[in-house]
Order: C-alpha cells, then sequence, then structure tokens
C-alpha cells in the first residue's frame, strides 16, 4: 500500500479537503459502510445525496443519509437477510438504490445492481446465477418482470419496490413497500441493533463489495466479485490522480449497474465524500445537467457527438451576427484553446482573444452543455473522434480518456491534466502496472483487479493468471517517450499483412467513420498484400447534402453508386491513408482500393450485431465475390444481396459496383506536427 | 342486470360506489336535428364509463350535455342525488366535473406547467390584489396549488416539459398535458372526449395505462368517449353504444360486444 502512495501525482497543491493523501489506508477506512461512518462523523451536515422531485432539488446529509441507510438494514435483517445473501437492484439512478447498495453490504449482504431495461429472460439469468435473496426494484413495470420470472427463482423470497404507483392491486404477499421495510427496520431497531453492530464490524478489505454482470457481448454475462479493496483502493488512487475533493458535485445519470456508476457514485463518493445528484427522470438529464453544474462528469464519446450535433444545428438557426461570432471564436479557440488549456506558451493577444470569446461565446455554450464547473471530464468506452474531443477542449473543458474494464474496477490508465490527446488513453493509473504480451495483448496488474467471476472458475483462471495479471483482450502498444498506451483494436481481431506488417482493421474503420458522411466500414487485409475497404455511406449526411447541391436520387443504392459521393469517399480514405503513413506501425493498413456498397449494413441480416458493431466473418463470407473484386483489379463488380425486410420478408437486391484506387502514402514517420 | 342499480364489484376487484350522475331520457334538438333521443343511463362512482358509437352517433353532444355546455330540451341531469338546474359550464366545472377536449384546447404560447396551473384555477380564493402584489395568501396558495401540480407532472411522467411552450409539444404529448390540467382541478367526475385520436397503438397503450391509473390512484370517475372498439372495451366498466342519437346498448363490453345491434351499427347495415 505504500507503494501507491508513491505512484501518486506528486502535486503539493492539494485542496485540504482532499482525504486521499494518507500514505496508507488505516483498516477503520475498509468498508463502504465504515466510509459512510467517517463521511458522517466529517461531514454530517454536507450534503450526501441530491435529487429532483416534484420540480425541486431535493437534499440528504451525510447524516441523513446514514439514518436511512441504517433503517433500510435494520429492514433487511428484519425480513431475514443472511450473511452471503444477494440483494438485486434494478431501477433507475435514485438515492434510494444507492442507499440499498451500501445497507445490503452493512447487512452482510451483497448488492448486485442490474440494467434496468433488461428483458425479463436477461433478469431471470442473472437473479439465478446469484441466487438472489432480495430483489430490490423501482416501480410496477420492474415489479411485474420480476414476478414474471419469480416460479423458477426459488431463492427469491421479497420484492421490495420503490414507487408505488398502480401498486395497489398486488397480491403483497412477497411485496413490500420500500419505506416500510425502512419503518419495520425503525421499528425493530431494539431486536436487531447489536446484530447489524455485529456484522458491520465484521466487513473486512476482502469482503464482497459489489457484484457487476458484465454486459456479455460473448456468450452470457458473468458476474464479476469486486471487494472493498478493490472499490476502496481504485476509488482512493483515481481521486488522488484528479484531486477530487469533498466540494466535487456529480450527475449520476449513467446505469447503475455499470462499473462505472459504482465507483464514481459510491467509491469515489464515499472516499472523497462529495455529493451525488440524481436527475429528476431519465427523459430531464440535459435539463438536470444545466442545474448541478457538476464539477466531475464522465459520459461516452456519443454523448459528446449528440451534443455538438444539438449546437450545430441550434446555431444554424441563430441570426447572423451570432452565427459570425460563434464561427469566428470557434476558428479560433480550436488554435488556442487546448494550448491554453495543457499551459503552453500562448501570446498574451492571443490569451486576450481568448478570454472575449470566453465572455461571448465559450462561456455560455459551456453553460447551456451544464459544463461551467467541470474541472475533470471523462470519457472512455470507445474511441472518440478526434474533433469531437478537440472541440469541448478548445472551449476550455478538461475532457480527458480513461481506459478500463470492470475486471479492473474501472482505472487501468488515465491521462494525466496536461498530457491529453485523442489518439492515446493514457497513463497507467496509480498503482496499475501494464505489460505487452507478445501477440500484441495489454495485460495489467492492480489492486483494483477483480476477486473472481462468480461461480465460474474456468473464466476466472483464463482471464486472469495465479500472479494476478489480466487479460484485457485489447491489442496495443506503450508510445514511446511519453509511456501513453495506445489501443488498437480488439485482439482476436488484430492480424497481419503478407508482408508481415500489422493490420488493425477497427482502427482504421474508426478513423473512416469520424467522416459524418461514412456510417459503417469493413477493412480486409488479414493475410493478403494489401488492405481494402467496403463503404457504407450515411444516408443523413450525404441525402443532405445532395439537397443542398440539387442531386436528384431514387434510392439508397443510387445515391451511393453518384460519381460525387464516390469522389467524396474517396477524397475520406486518401485522408486517412495519409495519416496513417505518420504513423510506422500501422502504415501498413492504408486502403489501396474500395467500394461504396449498395446497402446498408443490418443488424436483421445478422451483418452487424444488435448494439451495431460490425461481424466482419460474415460479412467476408457473404460478400466473397466483392472481396474477391477488391483484389482482383477489376474496376467494377456485379453482385446480387438477399435482404430481410423488417416484417422478416426476403427479397434480393441486384447491382454494379463501382471499385476505384485510393491514392496510398509513403511512410513518414514523423508526427504530424513535426512534419508541418 | 344487477350493476345497473347501486354498487357492483368489477370483474379486477374494484369496489364501484353508487349512483354518481344519472341522465334521464334526454333529448337534444339543433333545429329540424334530433341528435339525442330520449336517451337514459348512468354512472357510478368510481367507475370508467365509456360511450361508443359510429361517426355522428352522438357522443361528442352526449359529452356536451354532461359539461352543461348544451342544454337539452327534454330530460333531466342528476349529479350526486340532485337535480342539477340549468347552468354554465363554468359552475359546472365548479361542481366538480372537468373535461379535455378533442382538438385539444390550451395555449400554445404558454408553457407547459402554466397551462396545467390554470386547471387550479376553479380552487384559487385569493383576490386580485393579492395576486397582483404576490404576498399573503396568494403566494401561499400558488405554492400549495404549485405542489398539486407537480405531483401530476410526476404522475404522468412529464417532467422534462415542463418548461416548455406547450405548442411546440407533440400531439402525443400535447394529450398527455390536456389530461393533466384536467386533473389539476381534482375533479370528481372527468370527461375525456377521444383521448386516443390520432395515436399509434403503443401510444395508446400509454394513455391506456394512464387513465387507468388515475382512476386506481386517485379514485377519479372516468367518463370517455372514444372510436377505438378494442381500447374501449379493455379499458372501461361499463359501455354505452350510441348509433344515430339513440342508445342501442348499454352493459359491460362482453354484454355489448354480443349485441346484434351494436355489431349492426358497426358493420354498417343499412337503416331504413
Amino acid at each position: 500500500m505504500t507503494k501507491l502512495a508513491e505512484t501518486g501525482v506528486g502535486d503539493p497543491d492539494i485542496r485540504e479537503e482532499t482525504l486521499a493523501r494518507s500514505p496508507a489506508i488505516s483498516d477503520e477506512l475498509s468498508s463502504i459502510p465504515r466510509l459512510l461512518a467517517r463521511n458522517v462523523a466529517k461531514f454530517g451536515g454536507k450534503p450526501a445525496y441530491r435529487e429532483k422531485e416534484y420540480g425541486i432539488w431535493q437534499s440528504w446529509t451525510w447524516a441523513e443519509a446514514a439514518d436511512e441507510i441504517e433503517a433500510l438494514a435494520l429492514g433487511f435483517l428484519d425480513i431475514g437477510l443472511d450473511p452471503g445473501d444477494h440483494v438485486a437492484i434494478i431501477g433507475r439512478n435514485r438515492p434510494q438504490f444507492y442507499w440499498t447498495m451500501v445497507a445490503a453490504q452493512m447487512a452482510g449482504g451483497v448488492p448486485v445492481p442490474v440494467y434496468q431495461d433488461s428483458v425479463a429472460e436477461e433478469i431471470a439469468y442473472v437473479l439465478d446465477h446469484c441466487g438472489a435473496r432480495v430483489a430490490v426494484v423501482e416501480d410496477q413495470e420492474q415489479v411485474d418482470k420480476v414476478i414474471e420470472i419469480k416460479d423458477r427463482l426459488p431463492g427469491l423470497t421479497d420484492i421490495i419496490y420503490v414507487d408505488k404507483r398502480g401498486m395497489r392491486k398486488y397480491d403483497h404477499t412477497h411485496l413490500t413497500p420500500y419505506a416500510e421495510v425502512q419503518e419495520i427496520g425503525r421499528a425493530a431497531r431494539g431486536r436487531h441493533e447489536a446484530e447489524l453492530q455485529r456484522r458491520r464490524d465484521a466487513l473486512g478489505w476482502d469482503d464482497t463489495c459489489v457484484m457487476l454482470y458484465t454486459s456479455g457481448t460473448t456468450g452470457r454475462p458473468k458476474g464479476v466479485v469486486l471487494s472493498n479493496r478493490n472499490i476502496i483502493e481504485t476509488s482512493r488512487a483515481s481521486a488522488e490522480f484528479d484531486r477530487l475533493g469533498q466540494d466535487e458535485s456529480i450527475l449520476a445519470y449513467l446505469p447503475m449497474a455499470w462499473v462505472g456508476d459504482f465507483i464514481f457514485s459510491v467509491g469515489q463518493a464515499y472516499w472523497c465524500g462529495f455529493c451525488v445528484c440524481c436527475p429528476e427522470s431519465t427523459t430531464t438529464m440535459y435539463e438536470n445537467l444545466h442545474e448541478i453544474g457538476p464539477t466531475y462528469f464522465f459520459a461516452p464519446p456519443r454523448y459528446f457527438e449528440e451534443r455538438i450535433t444539438i449546437l450545430t444545428i441550434r446555431m444554424e438557426d441563430a441570426g447572423p451576427l451570432k452565427r459570425w461570432m460563434y464561427n469566428r471564436a470557434m476558428a479560433f479557440a480550436r488554435d488556442v484553446g487546448p494550448k491554453i488549456l495543457d499551459g503552453k506558451p500562448v501570446s498574451a493577444w492571443d490569451r486576450f482573444k481568448y478570454r472575449l470569446g470566453d465572455l461571448f461565446v465559450y462561456g455560455p455554450v459551456r453553460n447551456r452543455a451544464g459544463m461551467s464547473h467541470v474541472r475533470v471530464a471523462y470519457t472512455a468506452g470507445e474511441a472518440i473522434g478526434p474533433e469531437i474531443f478537440d472541440f469541448w477542449r478548445s472551449l476550455g473543458i478538461n475532457l480527458k480518456q480513461l481506459y478500463g474494464q470492470t475486471e479492473a474496477s474501472v482505472f487501468i490508465t488515465q491521462q494525466p491534466d496536461n498530457e491529453v490527446r485523442a489518439d492515446t488513453v493514457g497513463v497507467p493509473s496509480p498503482g496499475v502496472e501494464i505489460r505487452i504480451a507478445e501477440s500484441g495483448e495489454v495485460f495489467y496488474r492492480s489492486p483494483g483487479v477483480f476477486v473472481e467471476y462468480y461461480k465460474n472458475p474456468e473464466s476466472t483462471a483464463s482471464t486472469k493468471d495465479a500472479e494476478g495479471w489480466v487479460a484485457t483482450g485489447d491489442a496495443g502498444f506503450i508510445e514511446e517517450g511519453t509511456g501513453h498506451l495506445r489501443i488498437i483494436d480488439r485482439a482476436k481481431d488484430v492480424g497481419k499483412l503478407n508482408d508481415g506488417s500489422l493490420f488493425a482493421p477497427k482502427y482504421v474503420e474508426n478513423k473512416l467513420k469520424f467522416f459524418p458522411n461514412i456510417l459503417e466500414a469493413v477493412v480486409h487485409g488479414a493475410n493478403r498484400d494489401y488492405c481494402t475497404a467496403f463503404i457504407n455511406i450515411d444516408l443523413t449526411a450525404v441525402g443532405n447534402w445532395a439537397e443542398r447541391n440539387n442531386i436528384a436520387y431514387g434510392s439508397y443504392q443510387e445515391l451511393a453508386g453518384h460519381k460525387q459521393v464516390m469522389d467524396t469517399i474517396q477524397a475520406h480514405i486518401e485522408e486517412v491513408n495519409e495519416s496513417l503513413s505518420t504513423d510506422p506501425m500501422l502504415s501498413g493498413c492504408q486502403i489501396h482500393r474500395f467500394l461504396v456498397l449498395h446497402k446498408e449494413l443490418d443488424a436483421d441480416d445478422g451483418e452487424l450485431t444488435r448494439t451495431r458493431k460490425v461481424r466482419r466473418n460474415i460479412i467476408a463470407e457473404k460478400y466473397d465475390d466483392l472481396v474477391n473484386a477488391l483484389y482482383d483489379g477489376s474496376d467494377k463488380v456485379s453482385t446480387e444481396t438477399e435482404v430481410t425486410y423488417e416484417d422478416g420478408r426476403k427479397g434480393s437486391i441486384k447491382a454494379t459496383l463501382e471499385i476505384r484506387d485510393a491514392k496510398t502514402f509513403e511512410v513518414r514517420p514523423e508526427r504530424m506536427e513535426a512534419a508541418e | 342486470m344487477n350493476a345497473m342499480s347501486g354498487n357492483y364489484t368489477t370483474a379486477d376487484g374494484r369496489k364501484i360506489g353508487g349512483v354518481l350522475m344519472e341522465m334521464k331520457n334526454i333529448t337534444l334538438r339543433f333545429g329540424g336535428v334530433e341528435a339525442i333521443k330520449d336517451i337514459s343511463f348512468d354512472i357510478h362512482e368510481g367507475e370508467i364509463r365509456a360511450i361508443i358509437g359510429p361517426n355522428g352517433a352522438g357522443k361528442s353532444s352526449m359529452l356536451n350535455v354532461i359539461s352543461g355546455f348544451y342544454h337539452p330540451q327534454e330530460g333531466e341531469v342528476w349529479f350526486r342525488g340532485e337535480k342539477r338546474p340549468t347552468m354554465k359550464p363554468y359552475q359546472v366545472a365548479a361542481q366538480g366535473i372537468a373535461r379535455t377536449f378533442q382538438n385539444i384546447a390550451l395555449f400554445d404560447g404558454m408553457t407547459v406547467l402554466d397551462n396545467i396551473m390554470t386547471g387550479r384555477l376553479s380552487h384559487m380564493k385569493s383576490g386580485m390584489w393579492s395576486q397582483a402584489i404576490w404576498k399573503g395568501k396568494a403566494e401561499r396558495e400558488e405554492v400549495a396549488n404549485r405542489e398539486k401540480v407537480e405531483k401530476i407532472i410526476d404522475f404522468l411522467e412529464i417532467q422534462h416539459t415542463r418548461k416548455t411552450p406547450f405548442g411546440r409539444l407533440q400531439k402525443k404529448k400535447k394529450k398527455r398535458v390536456e389530461l393533466a390540467r384536467a386533473l389539476a382541478a381534482e375533479p370528481m367526475l372527468l370527461l375525456l372526449d377521444e383521448p386516443m385520436a390520432g395515436m399509434n397503438v403503443e401510444e395508446k397503450e400509454d394513455m391506456s395505462r394512464y387513465i387507468l391509473d388515475t382512476n386506481d390512484e386517485f379514485g377519479t370517475t372516468i367518463a370517455l368517449i372514444e372510436h377505438d372498439m378494442g381500447v374501449v372495451m379493455d379499458l372501461s366498466d361499463r359501455v354505452v353504444v350510441m348509433d344515430y342519437g339513440r342508445k342501442i346498448g348499454d352493459g359491460t363490453p362482453d354484454e355489448v360486444r354480443n349485441n346484434q345491434e351494436v355489431i349492426d351499427a358497426y358493420l354498417g347495415v343499412a337503416h331504413d
């Protein structure tokens, strides 16, 4: 543990409230309920939770929250929860559910948050696998799902619901309202207090803090067991890294079953003692974000893209003066903003102009986006487009990237302030060791490494070795000089071209997809002489362009084959090639030939997964005539493709597709900035 | 049929109270046209009562009679055991009857919140001067009313549109706000004029849930007019069927469904 402290960033400018400075965490703080007790003693009167209800932000102080949690924990004891029993939690982010997580642990149980939009079948699998004893759910909708599967879950004795609406007519043999469980708990305090105290005192570093089911892109979901040590050590290290303190506020809006939400809204919130704010409903998130103005914020790349789209559309509707101001200010910010944020030298005149822009444009934009007070913002999950990333940074928002997994209690790498770039995921988080295997796969070892997959020793053994190294399944490399990790692709997709150079299709596809005109891209090249690509145009973007340029088209297919569209796509591909050529490791992935597909890749045809991930092998098989044409040098190819309509009927599309050669570039090993 | 007289219990176990409103031999004429011909029926406390029928059957006219907008030439309207004299619509509203309209009738330029607050007007007692200087009673009243309105906003899940001008909403949301405005008056009897007109199946299901929950949560008696037979049969406890101004059926959905005259009316048998 002392090693941890040494690896923390040594910035002397630590705010006083930051508790995260002690060299080793004492056993007094070895569980979430113990952290709760400390927070009550230290910040009892400060807000711990806020939720907007009936149009007003309601708040609970740490002392009040502790009271609610204890009442619930006593209620759990009264309904007979035994140590080690699992408590499933199904609902959107609300204080009641965060309390449930802590109360369950306090009573000796294990909280298991479940994705609230799961269908009854998926919930049945999770509840059956963990053998849940109690399910705490939000409302009638969730109650209905659990009742539907209850017959198959002999272990489930109690269902507790928060929202009473529409529940009156239900048979209440196994159903209890949340508030009533707390009432029962309060009334039975005399009987159960000593036992609760005993169970709370028995909790330590190695007891399970939470169990989270991975989303399961391959096979059945697995239950990742995270101990108090995992969560608390990771929360402390990451809080130190970004100097998070008691006065932060966050908006809890990401699914509670996701590890990130647990780390931010429980781990770090309890470690630092900051306030967790819950939105009024899932649809009011933007508005609530604006009202709260969090200081610490996390969102997937899609979120940041969406906000820019909204902003751009609004600006197009604005008056000419405002539009002119916005365009000028933003063009200037793109140059200067990130430099100022990174503390690089900027002339006084530019600084002055940036101030001016801040007054009229950047400040108001930040304010509308609810980012006025953001000190640290993270994005993770997928690659973020460099333009999108730079847009937010140029506004003066400290947006950074991190790389993580459920199995690591989130943090594997993250970007330190002033070392932020779109193409890396940062340096190893404090306490994390990283190793790159021969195959290019990234391995890590850290105090946050999960205990096991619940009831699944084979998977545990194949993921985590005896020394505690965990395979990420991603291929990447540590950049020389900076020590930053760069993720290339899923390890199983990475291959070699015939000349032995690295082939990382997803990396290239992501680069292509950053162009609004390109919806999907599939890159071929494993065990071939060179790379080629299938492109899907984005009908919204290209259709919009066609409308503005008076280009008539009758169908997707016709638009996709239009000469000017082909020219545009070719320009995009050549741009990507040029950027690839600056990277010695990936320059082999430049695209030599391409075609624009005559139909959109579709999950109904099995070409994409339901989460819109490309199914490479199926596409290569289905369109093997097209792939062959890309490699045999022909300049057009005729094909017929079977399609499935939404109502399940099948039909076919015939098309003749043009194949084009794209310009490729000599390898220029310098980075772009250096070359300019 | 025993359901017609006194209290009864529905299939899903809800206890229905005594007669809340009774229409006795109502006849309504517009010049020489008889829109409603000698119709009688009652509405019990706590039930969901539907009035259905093909276009031009006189359903909306009937609703307008109940809400006091039309005055029938013959017949009597009894409400809570008393015969109702000829009243203006606002007097009817003050008695505890609220309604929604087929063609949504709210203020486009006002926010959703303000629109729903107008539903509380009949409950505001403070005078104009007190309201103008916004002190004392007026302020307390506004806060209390706002609380009621917020509960309804929460109930109908329209928090995200609270501050949106009403005119900018989609049609289905407008219908929900319209319902919210009617509920804000805390009516004893709620009249819904085609609450699901122009909705797709999913939206209809949502609306049905709100109607059922309103009935369940607030114990509001509901009388509704609807075109869509399927929805009506699922939703209501008892149904009145009208055709060409006459009542051709009255009873539980099952009874009505098997009524030959109703089937004819809906399948379009030629009238003599």
